[in-house]
């Protein structure tokens, strides 16, 4: 039990990490894409955008197992197989790309226009304004999107035991679930927990920590309002 | 140094044409502090932002120094690369600062010279030389968030010289501040405008901004300059809503059987006792309404509102008098013109 474990743990974060690494790759400048082409973007083109949008969209409504059998000849064209590990990392990053670049596409509209316009006032082209304006500062969010993104695609994940790519969600379906094991499903259900909260608590560090050098110090406004309730009920 | 003529703007959305800008002359002049002064929605905004080119007007043309920038290539944003050279001679600030959050000071006022290519050690140096000038020495590591909003406007000031630009584009530079440090900000301003010979275009809705640094002044109504000149000329100009504005005068309509006069002294004529000098020559009665002496671009200028006894035609000899003080008279309920004919009689 123990080496299935250990080895099903790291399926699962070799699987994840690649398809997260190529899913920030690709859905970085995607993301970005979507916000300079839409209306009143820097590369306003409304053509593009309605077919970028329209690509993103069908990828994003398609079911994850129908997705991997979808890319089957795609997968082996880039990996040489269908099965395995590697096999997986090509429909969970085909699946995340486009999730990615809609939580990019949030963030970096966020980023005030002013900005933009200051750059463009300096002589800054476009890619100054993307280099320099929108990735700076829009990271904390494109960080905390990241984690997001990492979460689903653990879950995503669990569903590439279907093509032997192993990992802890195959674990609990094919022991815990299938041959009554529920002492094992449980258990890796206690790590997947366990993973996602380390990875969630990391995430979130990384966004506040960014987000603390633009002097925003102090506990977070959550634990404030919780201090400040205490306090209250402590005077009344 | 920057001139507009027949500067027009159409936004276009939905098929519904909102005209910004309706066919604006504007001739700033070398060295000079001029505001545009108007309510929102009047074209201020727009206007600035054709002067670089951010908004690509829909005619006229738009020349700083010299170089005619409207026909340069791009189109606003997507700007070719010698109006982007272009621009970057022409420093801008603005009322929400815009600085980077992400950046440190010294950060921030190194973007613009990060964007023309220099060295890391001249941007060094040259951003440590602005944060000096503008007085923030100090704050080169801190980041935005960290600094006050007048800090704030320093350091959008230190990044908008970073360039040695010969012209300061001011989009309410002072309009989401506080009176104590706008008046810290248009003084840094003005220091600026004399110490670096710098040109300054600002627009604003305070009255103050123009009284306390402006040598010229337009005001913008529904898209259109409809008064602009040298405050002086502005203060001369019968009539002016300009000149009113900047000295409101209190006091009540004229009765039937007396007369009001608006009494504007500047320069020379404002040592003159002519108010005293006026009651014995004539030997009537005065009474002052109202009264605002100040500083207008450097310039000693005061506003009286003055009430004579009788009707007009009875005060003909004594107004005359006071405008051959040189002083400049505006009778209330009086056209300009028919007071002209009146004097004749």
């Amino acid at each position: 039990m123990q080496p299935l474990l250990e080895q099903a743990c790291w399926d699962t974060l070799y699987m994840v990490g690649w398809s997260t690494l190529i899913a920030v790759v690709g859905g970085l400048p995607l993301g970005i894409l979507l916000v300079l082409t839409d209306r009143g973007g820097l590369l306003q083109n409304v053509l593009a955008n309605k077919v970028i949008g329209q690509i993103v969209n069908v990828a994003r409504s398609m079911p994850f197992i129908i997705l991997m059998v979808a890319l089957m000849s795609f997968t082996r064209w880039v990996t040489g197989t269908t099965i395995g590990r590697e096999a997986a990392i090509v429909p969970l990053a085909i699946g995340a790309i486009p999730f990615f670049a809609r939580l990019v596409e949030t963030a970096v509209r966020e980023v005030d226009g002013g900005l933009v316009e200051a750059v463009q006032s300096m002589g800054g082209n476009t890619w100054t304004v993307v280099r320099k304006v929108l990735v700076p500062e829009s990271l904390p969010s494109v960080i905390a999107s990241t984690t997001t993104t990492i979460v689903a695609l653990i879950g995503y994940s669990a569903m590439a035991g279907t093509v032997g790519a192993g990992g802890l969600g195959d674990i609990a379906i094919r022991y815990g679930y299938q041959r009554f094991e529920t002492e094992l499903m449980w258990l890796t259900v206690a790590i997947l927990a366990v993973v996602i909260s380390l990875i969630q608590f990391a995430g979130d560090y990384a966004a506040r920590s960014l987000h603390r050098r633009g002097g925003q110090s102090g506990p977070a406004p959550k634990l404030r309002l919780l201090k400040a309730s205490t306090a209250t009920s402590k005077t009344v | 140094m920057i001139t507009t003529s027949g500067l027009t703007k159409v936004y276009r959305s939905r098929g519904r044409e909102v005209t910004a800008l309706d066919g604006v002359d504007l001739h700033v002049r070398e060295g000079e502090v001029y505001g545009v002064i108007g309510q929102s929605g009047a074209g201020k905004s727009s206007l600035i932002r054709c002067v670089n080119l951010l908004e690509r007007p829909t005619s006229g043309t738009v020349t700083v120094a010299g170089q005619d920038l409207t026909a340069l290539a791009g189109r606003g944003p997507r700007a070719g690369k010698e109006l982007r050279r272009a621009r970057s001679r022409i420093g801008m600030v603005f009322q929400h600062f815009n600085l980077l959050s992400s950046r440190t000071v010294q950060d921030n006022v190194e973007l613009p010279l990060e964007i023309l290519g220099k060295s890391g050690k001249e941007r060094s140096r040259k951003a440590l030389e602005l944060l000096d000038l503008v007085g923030l020495a100090d704050k080169a590591k801190a980041y935005p968030a960290q600094l006050s909003g007048g800090q704030k406007q320093r350091v959008g000031i230190a990044r908008a010289l970073a360039g040695d630009p010969k012209v300061l584009l001011s989009d309410e530079a002072t309009s989401a501040l506080d009176p104590e440090t706008t008046r810290s900000i248009l003084q840094l301003l003005r220091d600026l405008n004399r110490q670096l010979g710098l040109t300054v275009l600002l627009i604003t809705h305070e009255m103050d901004v123009v009284k306390s640094i402006c040598d010229s002044a337009a005001l913008m109504e529904r898209g259109r300059v409809v008064e602009s000149g040298t405050v002086s000329e502005l203060l001369a100009t019968p009539g002016s809503e300009l000149a009113s504005a900047l000295f409101p005068l209190g006091g009540e309509a004229p009765a039937d059987d007396r007369t009001v006069v608006d009494v504007t002294f500047q320069g020379e004529a404002a040592t003159q006792p002519v108010i005293s000098q006026l009651s014995r020559t004539y030997n009537i009665d005065i009474s002052i309404l109202g009264a605002a002496i100040d500083t207008v671009g450097g310039l000693q200028v005061g506003r009286m509102r003055i009430e004579l006894p009788g009707r007009y035609e009875d005060n003909v000899v004594p107004i005359g008098f006071l405008r051959e003080q040189g002083l400049q008279i505006d009778v209330l309920g009086q056209e300009p013109v028919l007071l002209k004919e009146g004097a004749q009689l």
